[in-house]
């Protein structure tokens, strides 16, 4: 996990915006967006679920993903940080 | 080398292995060795071949709305780890699966039916608080405010994902529901119990719905 100052100054490839989508709507798009960026490269997904919060950071960890970190947007959104790992 | 005499005895079927007992608990050293070796490689090529593969595969015996709703939620959230996810679907469940716009001629029983069940997905109601379709309503309503995809949207994009649905025969011929009034689906077939069990031995997962 990286601190909000390294967050904010990921080099970002590919942003999803599953704002309007409750789950498994942010999953679903993650799972698609993931495919978007190269290995190594970050995604961020943007969601306003709170089982989102939760559910990222697993899934990214258990298909061999890294997940970098979350942050709140001023807007009352949250932007999730996933690099891919394979 | 008690190891490989476990093995063998929670496998007591098994004639497969070459590498004997005998052979591993022998004098020789090098000879010892190369049997372990030997029955290592064969035990590890049954291991990937027993192992159950990254599938879910889920009973979907309900015909209520939320329930379908969960089911398909949950089949979607697996497609997300690359899970070959399986519906079978069953009794009550296949009302959800007809097409209303799809009409057969029928006999008695079959026409009694047809207008008893819920005629797809649409005219299903809540297992609970359904309030005369009131409940279900209600909550098609408030899940469109809270931006979760409706039920038909869910089966479109579960279609779309590869979720494989399987009608059960039997419970369509009890119902005198055939395969012409389902909905085009992807990747449909109507299938029979043997089916299930055999997708259900390799899943790591099962689930009646």
């Amino acid at each position: 996990m990286l601190e909000n100052e390294e967050l904010e100054a990921l080099e970002v490839a590919h942003v999803v915006d599953a704002r309007a989508s409750a789950c498994p709507g942010p999953l679903l798009e993650a799972k698609k967006g993931i495919a978007d960026v190269r290995m190594g490269e970050v995604l961020e997904v943007r969601s306003s679920d709170q089982g989102t919060r939760k559910d990222i950071p697993i899934w990214a960890t258990k298909v061999g993903h890294e997940f970098l970190g979350v942050l709140e947007a001023p807007e009352g959104y949250d932007r999730l940080f996933v690099r891919r790992g394979k | 080398m008690t190891v490989s005499s476990s093995v063998e005895a929670s496998n007591p079927l098994d004639t497969t292995l070459t590498a004997t007992t005998q052979q591993v608990t022998g004098d020789d050293p090098a000879a010892r060795l190369q049997a372990l070796e030997e029955r290592v490689r064969q035990l590890e090529s049954k291991l990937v071949e027993q192992s159950v593969s990254d599938r879910l595969t889920m009973v979907v015996f309900s015909g209520d709305f939320d329930r379908l709703v969960a089911a398909f939620i949950i089949a979607l959230g697996a497609t997300a780890y690359d899970m070959q996810v399986d519906l079978f679907v069953t009794f009550w469940g296949i009302t959800a699966l007809r097409d209303g716009r799809k009409h057969l001629k029928k006999d008695l029983v079959g026409t009694m039916f047809d207008r008893m069940l819920a005629a797809g997905s649409k005219e299903l109601s809540l297992s609970r608080m359904n309030m005369a379709g009131a409940g279900v309503k209600l909550f098609r309503h408030l899940m469109r405010e809270k931006g979760v995809h409706s039920l038909e949207d869910l089966i479109r994009e579960a279609g779309q994902l590869g979720v494989r649905v399987h009608a059960c025969e039997m419970s369509m011929g009890l119902m005198g529901i055939q395969r012409e009034e389902l909905i085009d689906y992807p990747d449909l077939d109507v299938c029979g119990v043997g089916t299930f069990i055999a997708l259900a031995k390799d899943s790591r997962q099962t689930l009646f719905i």
